[in-house]
Formats: structure tokens, sequence, C-alpha cells
């Protein structure tokens, strides 16, 4: 009961309307389409872009190599650099820095209710929430109809509607896009708008650096996208080296897209890590925390610790590209291992940032569906922390049959099959939570039942995958793709859609239509598996991944798997019609608390305030104390002498915490 | 909160006695008796048939792991599958029946958290044990170990095969007969082969699905992977491993043939081809090419090749 109870009291802070006016001064001030926006941001992209492509053949037109290969990755390198620089200060994500750069008291921020401020740069934690959850809808929209492309290219066993330049590119396009998508699809709308609510904070620790992960999140979509003019991307989303050297332009934006989305990832992951260590209310002890809170905890690690070196790898590959380094190119000293190896140290725990959001959702939603208290909380957030830390040492499962050291392999199976111990613990959560439930199959308990089935073959078939003898035949092939399908699209995306349909009543204030729920989930659920589940039987029958051509007697499952996933894709029509339905055409206005919650981020205000609480509230439990004639509130939420005798003594005194305003944070 | 309200028979697990069917039991019988079934039945009828086959013996081992993990799987699959549905069925809210208990019992079990991660930790304790026995028995020797091999068959002869990915397709050597190079792969059947995979380009895989050959292709790197040709057939070479634009269309099919039909093709080839093989570099375990040539030419003709020829047929140095 000692939380927060040393913490400093903070000194009153500087009145925030200083009397110095610069070029940026007295901004929001301005009307509305003068100050900065979406608008702005996409002019400062495409003025950067300009300037850096000129700047790029300025330096490097006379050089021989791009002479004699007609491609210059300097001003295509410079184009997306500056390009994406341009964004930032158009939005106004560097205004802060700037500022106190040149010794001026920046801007403040002033409290709007006006729609416009989902356009801007704002230190909200619900707006830049919300702008998430547009901005990851959009990525796995465009993800979707790429998939969409795929499969109709794989109708037939020959190349016939697209040419295999055209189909590698979709290919890798949708690959990249998609594994983009899911490193923030959770942490991104959810973690961000709920973690403080879930906590009890008035905002996150770093409001700018929040806001800044979407909108470098927003930049790398962007640039992800340009890959398409420059003739798109060879490699598929792992971008295997000496391919990587070899192909066209494309691959800038590959790489300066990954970059920037890792940037993005490191500052979301920083941020909420920070605010989960330092911000939780008074009370909200380590084993009151809700599970989610611990799942975006763990994920948090993985971002900060694993992406660095996605980074570093992204920007070898650029200079390999663009100053004619040797780090992947082997006959000049370098090593075609050398990307494997960085880039899976950081996609083995990315598998992991995929997976474990999607547990915290489910494990949230179980039990205000069964009306049962979380079972084994403390297992379900140990399983957590040791997925993380398992996650960093199974990378080589990648590379079993690349050559590298052989001895190894033992080593890292034995590691790949232990990370299934914790990451059964959200079965035995699950299943325990059930038991002589009382289970309201509300959309989003559907979405969350759906996890356990889809996660369930996934997992089941990743140890597959990690035994090395059979890894021989299902490496590389369509088994190892359904495999990780079923465990990002049927864990983290079922997750997702779950925990949207649970929390958007919250988040908007408006009911979404159940009919279209149901629609959508009976939809996604069946044709998911249906598309995914013959791709097993495909890649088992010997068709490797990102192929245009197979073998003709795979065409029956191909086509059946393809058709299937038209249904798919159309499922997720049904989601964008409710969603445009239920929140702008005819919104119906949510009860406060629709699924009977006990959650803390349920008992504030709807619609919640800037502020998120009135008063920093005193959390008296954790938030499980469902099927108890006497359940304890979870928090007090008003004044410090409401708190019920027999209390925890400590929590009762008023806590000096940090509550100042999210525009005031340093 | 206001589900307290609605439960004032929720008195604790008193009511839970008399009348209320022995859920765990009924669910254990289920799964069971679905396991006792299924089990066998895959075992048995599906066994036989699950790819890649027979033709060689890593094909064997490689087809008994798959039956046994999914010996090993069904059950646990079923053990979910049977306690979802059961669940769901059984404890609806739409059925009525008793709310739900609170409390401690409900939060945590010790001997259920034990036995789960018990019995878990022993299933994936056998399976990594039981892949670490057969991966050193040789059963992954089909899976590339590099140049140093540590898993390696104990055959007298061992006929080696070199293979040599680049965009877009896969050649093949005969280091034993002068190192000719041919488009089709033929090996002989009762024998065990050393393929030797190596790229001039970017990473391909050499994927001959039906020996349950696996091994990328790296440029100046010998892979090396084993297997026993058992009988003879033709089989499907695939690349496995993205290598570009034409990586679709990067297959062909291979030959196990008899052990004289094999010498036979082999040293008819040897002299067909000798002009062409005067040709080719000496034959050599990795190769370095030429800078203009097949890694897409970083460098202006007119700069002297950073791999000069002499490097050519160097042996690759230990590792």
């Amino acid at each position: 009961m000692t939380i927060s109870a040393e913490r400093e009291t903070e000194v009153v802070y500087p009145d925030p309307t200083p009397p110095s006016a610069g070029w940026f001064q007295g901004l929001p001030a301005r009307p509305g389409w003068l100050s900065q926006h979406l608008g702005t941001a996409m002019v400062g992209a495409v003025l950067g872009y300009l300037l850096g492509h000129w700047l790029g053949n300025v330096i490097a037109s006379g050089y021989d190599y791009v002479a004699n290969s007609g491609t210059n990755a300097i001003a295509n390198t410079g184009g997306i650099a500056l390009g994406a620089l341009g964004w930032l200060l158009g939005i106004g994500a560097i205004n802060y820095p700037l500022a106190k750069l040149i010794g001026k008291e920046p801007a403040p921020e002033y409290e709007t209710t006006s729609w416009t401020k989902y356009f801007r740069y704002t230190a909200d934690h619900k707006v830049v929430g919300l702008q998430y959850v547009i901005g990851v809808l959009l990525f796995l929209f465009t993800g979707g109809l790429l998939a969409m492309a795929i499969r109709t290219e794989l109708l037939t066993p020959t190349s016939h509607v697209f040419g295999p330049g055209t189909y590698i590119a979709i290919v890798s396009e949708h690959g990249t896009i998609m594994m983009m998508m899911a490193t923030s699809v959770v942490v991104g709308p959810l973690g961000n708008w709920l973690v403080p609510l879930m906590i009890g904070a008035r905002r996150t620790a770093f409001p700018r650096v929040e806001a800044f992960s979407f909108w470098v999140f927003s930049a790398g979509y962007l640039v992800i996208l340009t890959a398409l003019p420059y003739g798109g991307f060879p490699t598929g989303w792992t971008g295997y080296a000496p391919l990587q050297t070899q192909a066209g332009g494309g691959m800038i934006s590959y790489l300066a897209g990954f970059a920037l989305i890792g940037t993005g990832m490191m500052a979301a992951g920083f941020n909420l890590a920070v605010t989960i260590v330092n911000y939780r209310a008074p009370g909200m002890t380590w084993s009151r925390v809700p599970i989610f809170v611990w799942s975006i905890l763990a994920t948090c690690a993985l971002l900060t610790l694993a992406t660095p070196t996605l980074f570093a790898a992204g920007l070898f590959g650029i200079l390999d590209r663009t100053a004619q380094t040797a780090f992947y190119v082997t006959e000049h000293g370098g090593s075609s291992y050398l990307w494997q190896n960085l880039f899976w140290f950081f996609g083995h725990p990315e598998v992991y940032i995929m997976a474990l959001p999607g547990f915290g959702i489910v494990a949230e939603i179980l039990p205000v569906f069964t009306r049962k208290p979380l079972f084994a909380y403390k297992i379900a957030a140990a399983g957590m922390i040791g997925v993380a830390l398992l996650s960093f040492f199974v990378w080589q499962h990648h590379l079993f049959q690349s050559g590298i050291n052989p001895d190894m392999r033992p080593l890292f199976m034995l590691t790949t099959e232990l990370i299934s111990i914790p990451t059964g613990f959200i079965f035995l959560v699950g299943m325990g939570t059930l038991y002589k439930a009382k289970i309201r199959f509300e959309v989003p308990m559907l979405f969350a039942l759906a996890l356990f089935f889809n996660f369930l073959i996934g997992g089941v078939t990743g140890v597959f995958l990690s035994d090395v003898p059979v890894n021989v035949t299902v490496h590389g092939g369509f088994f190892v793709l359904s495999h990780f399908h079923y465990t990002i699209m049927g864990g983290l995306i079922f997750a997702f859609f779950g925990g949207l349909y649970f929390w958007l009543p919250k988040m908007t204030g408006k009911t979404m239509n159940k009919k279209l729920g149901q629609i959508h989930f009976w939809g996604m659920f069946i044709f998911f598996n249906l598309t995914f589940f013959p791709m097993f039987l495909i890649g088992l029958l010997g068709q490797p991944r990102r192929v245009f051509q197979y073998q003709h007697n795979l065409q029956a499952l191909n086509d059946f798997s393809s058709v299937s996933a038209f249904f798919l894709g159309a499922s997720f029509l049904v989601f964008v019609a409710n969603f445009v339905w239920s929140i702008f055409i005819k919104p119906t206005p949510s009860p406060a608390n629709p699924w009977d919650s006990l959650g803390l981020e349920w008992q504030t205000a709807n619609p919640v305030p800037y502020y998120n609480f009135e008063r920093i509230p005193v959390v008296l439990t954790d938030p499980y104390h469902y099927g108890e004639t006497d359940a304890p509130a979870v928090a007090d939420l008003g004044e410090p002498e409401l708190v019920p005798v027999g209390a925890p003594a400590a929590v009762a005194d008023e806590q000096p915490v940090d509550d100042r305003p999210p525009n005031a944070a340093g | 909160m206001t589900d307290a309200a609605t439960q004032p028979d929720a008195a604790g697990p008193a009511h839970a006695g008399k009348g209320e069917p022995r859920h765990f039991a009924r669910m254990v019988t289920i799964w069971l008796v679905l396991s006792l079934v299924l089990d066998p039945l895959f075992y048995f009828l599906v066994g036989p048939h699950v790819p890649p086959g027979t033709m060689t013996s890593t094909a064997e081992e490689n087809q008994f792991d798959f039956t046994l993990l999914v010996v090993i799987a069904l059950p646990v699959l079923l053990g979910v599958w049977v306690y979802l549905g059961y669940s769901i069925i059984t404890w609806r809210a739409s059925k009525g029946g008793d709310d739900p208990v609170g409390g401690e019992q409900a939060r945590a079990h010790l001997g259920v958290q034990t036995g789960w991660i018990a019995i878990t930790s022993v299933i994936v304790l056998f399976l990594a044990g039981y892949g670490t026995y057969s991966l050193i028995d040789t059963h992954g020797a089909g899976g590339g170990q590099g140049p140093n091999p540590v898993w390696t068959p104990t055959a007298a002869h061992i006929l080696p095969v070199q293979v040599i990915g680049q965009q877009w397709a896969f050649t093949y050597r005969y280091p034993t007969f002068g190192g000719f190079e041919s488009k089709q792969l033929v090996v002989p059947v009762d024998t065990t082969i050393a393929f030797h995979v190596t790229s001039l380009d970017v990473i391909h895989s050499f994927w001959a699905y039906q020996l349950s050959i696996k091994a990328d292709a790296n440029p100046q790197i010998d892979n090396v992977a084993f297997t026993t040709t058992n009988h003879t057939g033709s089989f499907t070479v695939r690349c496995s491993e993205l290598c570009g634009l034409w990586h679709g269309a990067m297959y062909n099919y291979g030959q196990v043939v008899s052990k004289q039909a094999f010498q036979t093709w082999a040293t008819t080839t040897e002299k067909a081809t000798a002009a062409n093989t005067k040709l080719l570099p000496p034959f050599a375990w990795t190769y370095v090419p030429d800078a203009n040539g097949a890694d897409g030419g970083y460098y202006n003709d007119t700069v002297v090749p950073y791999s000069p020829s002499e490097v050519y047929g160097a042996k690759q140095p230990a590792s």
C-alpha cells in the first residue's frame, strides 16, 4: 500500500501562456484551417519529398553506379527521409523540441470539442487512440485488398491475372503492410486509449511522444505505399538481403518504411511502459493491474528492446544501397546471414508483439461475459512476462535449413517448444474462467472465444514447425504461411475486433449494431477457417510460399481457399458498414457501462472528460470481483472523505501524484 | 456490482453439491473416447500417406515424426475443443442456471494450475527431447547443415551432388564424374547422397519435396544435406525461398533411378558434355560470381572485378 506515497509533489507548472511569440506561437488561436493539421502535414510531406529528391539528384547523379543502374537510391532515400520530416513538421510534431531548442516556451494545447482535433497533433491519449483506430483499419484494409489480389492470382496454377513482377510486388506489399499494421494494431488504438483509464491516470507519461508515435506510424504507411510507384519490391516482408541489395527503387520504401514504423513502435512502447510503471493511481498495485495492462507492459518491453535491431538492420540496408557499404554483400566481406539474423532477432519478439495484446484483450473480455473472476490472474501475468523473455531466444528457428551452425538447432528447438508453456497459460486462464460460468454470447465474447479456437491451431502447428526434422517439409511453404495467419489473424486480429466491439461504446459513446456485429463475426470466423485451414494441406502437399505457379493437383484446394478468402474479405465490409452506420450515420448513444463491466475504465463519465478523472481515483481492489454478493467497488472516484470504512488506511490519504494536464507535460 | 445485486443465491460453494452433474468427469470421458478413436485412426489410416512419402530415409523419418506429432497434438486439440464445446453448451446464460460463484476458489486453484503446468511441461519437454534425439539420429539430415555438418550418415559410400541455385534455375554438378553440369537431377537408388547446395546470387532454397531435402542456397556457402534413397521414381524440386521475379517458376523434376541406370546416365552425360565442362569454372564447393555477373552488376563494366577469376575453384575454407 505504499504505491506512489513517496512521489514528489510537482511544482506548480509555469503559466502556459508565455509572453514571447515565435512563428509557431499562438497557432491554436488562429482559424482552424490556418493552423497545423493533416492538410499541412500533406503539404509538408510533398514539399519535403521534392526537396529531398532534388538534393539526392544533385549529390549523386554523377556517380557511375547511378548512371549505370538508372536508379538513384540517394534521391529515393532523400525524398522519403525529407518527406517524412516534412510530414512531421507539417503536423507540428517537432514544434515542442524546436521551441525548446531556441529557448521559447511552446504554445499550450487547449481542450477542444471540435471534431478537427482528430486531424491534429494532440496530447490527448483518447484522441490519439481513435486516430490509431482509423489508422490501423486503413492499414488493415489496404493489406486485405492486396490479399484478395493474391488469392485471385492463385485461382489457377499458372500466371494469369498479374505478371510475375506485379504478383511478387503485391505479395511483398501485402506482407509488409500487414506486419506493420499488426505491430501497432492493439497497442496503438486500445493501448493508448485504455491504459491510462485502466490504471487511473489522467494522461500518459509522454503525451507528445505518444502523438509522435502515431504520426510516424502514419508516415510509415504512406512510405510503404510509395513502393508501388517505384515498381514495388520483390523480397516479401522478410526482405532477405542479397535479393534486397539487388532489388529496384521500391526497396528503399520498404527499408525506410520499416525504420519509420520501428521509430513509432519504440516511441509507443516507451511511452506506455513508463506510463504503466509510474502513472498508476494510488492503490493500483501490481496485483490489481488489469491483465490487459500486463499484456501491454510485456508488449512494450518487446517494442522497446527488439525494435532497435530492426531499425539498425534497415539502416544498414539503406547504407548498402546509397553509400555502397557491404553489410549484406558476401563478395565484399558482408554476409547474407547478417540480415537474416538481425531481422529475425527483431522478428521473433515481433511475433509476440502480435500475440500478447490479443491475450490481454480476451482475458479482459472473458470475466465480463462469464460473470466470473479471471482465473489464475498471476499465472496469466507471469505467462506474458515469460513469453516476452523467451521470445528473444528463439529467432534461429527461422534459419533451421539455412546452413548456419547446426549445433545450435537443438537449443533453438528447445527454446521454441518451451515458449509454448507460458503461451499455453492463456488457455488455462480462459478455460478456468469458463468453468461453471454464465456465458453471454455478446459480439465481443464471440471474438474472444474464437481466439481460443484459432490460436490453438496456430500454436499447435507451431510445434510442428519447431521440430527440425518436420521443419524440412513445412518450412517455407504454405504450412508456415497458414500457421502464422492462424496466430496473427486468428489470434490478434480476432482479439482486436473483439476489443473494438467491446470498447468502442466507451471510446465513441455510441452503440455498435449487434446484428451486423454477429454477421461480421460468423462471416469472419467461418471463412477465416475455410480460407486458411486448406493452406496447411496445400503446404504439406508441396506448395512453397510466394509463388504464382503451382502443381495442377493443388488447384481445387487453392480455389476453395481463394473463394473463402473473398467471403472473408466481404465480412470486413460488414464491419465497415456497421462502423460507419453506428458511429456516423445513425448513432445510438451507448449506456455508460453497456456490458456491466467492473473495470476502472468504465467507471468514468461518458464521454470521458479531457482529464479522464475528476480526481485521481484511489484503487481499492482488482476489477475481477464478479460473482460476489458484496463485490467491493474497484476504486473510489470521489472525495477522499468518501473512502469506505475499512479500506486500506494508507491509500485513503490523498497522494500527491502527477496529475498535471497532458499539455503541461515535460 | 450490478451483477452481485442480481444473484441473491450465490451463497458459496455449498450449492454446488447434489444434483450438479460431474462436469469434469464427463469432459474427460468425451475427450478420452474421441482421442482413443481418432489417434489410431490417424496413425493407421492417414499416417502412411502423410507427405512427403517414403522415397528416401529422411522422407520416411519425416513422415514418422509428423505422424507422431499429430498423434500427440490431437488429444491436446481435442482436450481444449471438448472443454470449450462443453462449456459453451452447458454454461450459456440463455440456459438460465445458477449464477457463477466468485471469490477465492474461482480465482485460483493450486491443483489445477500445478497440474496444467506439469502436463504442458511434460509434453513440451518430451517433444524437445524426442526432437533432439531424432535430430541426432539423422532424421534432420535432410535439412541444410552448412559447410560443417554435425549429424552425418555413416554410409561408406556417399555420392556428392552439387546443387547450384541461380536466378531462376537449379543446376547440378557431379564432382565424382568430372564435375559435369546438368539441368537434370538424377540420383541412384539405395545410395546415400550428399547435396552440396550453394548459390551464385541471392538466397534460394533447394526443396526436393519427395526426398525430404530442404537446404538454403546462400552465395559462397556450401550447405550440405544428406539422404538415402529408398526406391525409384520422380520427384519435384522447387525453390522455397523467395528469390525474385521468377521464383514461382523455379522448379524442375528429378529422378531416382537404378544404380545401373544412373551409372550409364552419368558416364554418358559426362562424355556428352565434356566440351561444356571445359568452359565452366573448375569444380568448387562455392563460386564467387564475376562482379559483372549474376549478382546484378553493381559495377561499371570497365571496373576490374573485385573477385578475380583466380578465386574460382578455391576450396571453401573451413569455418
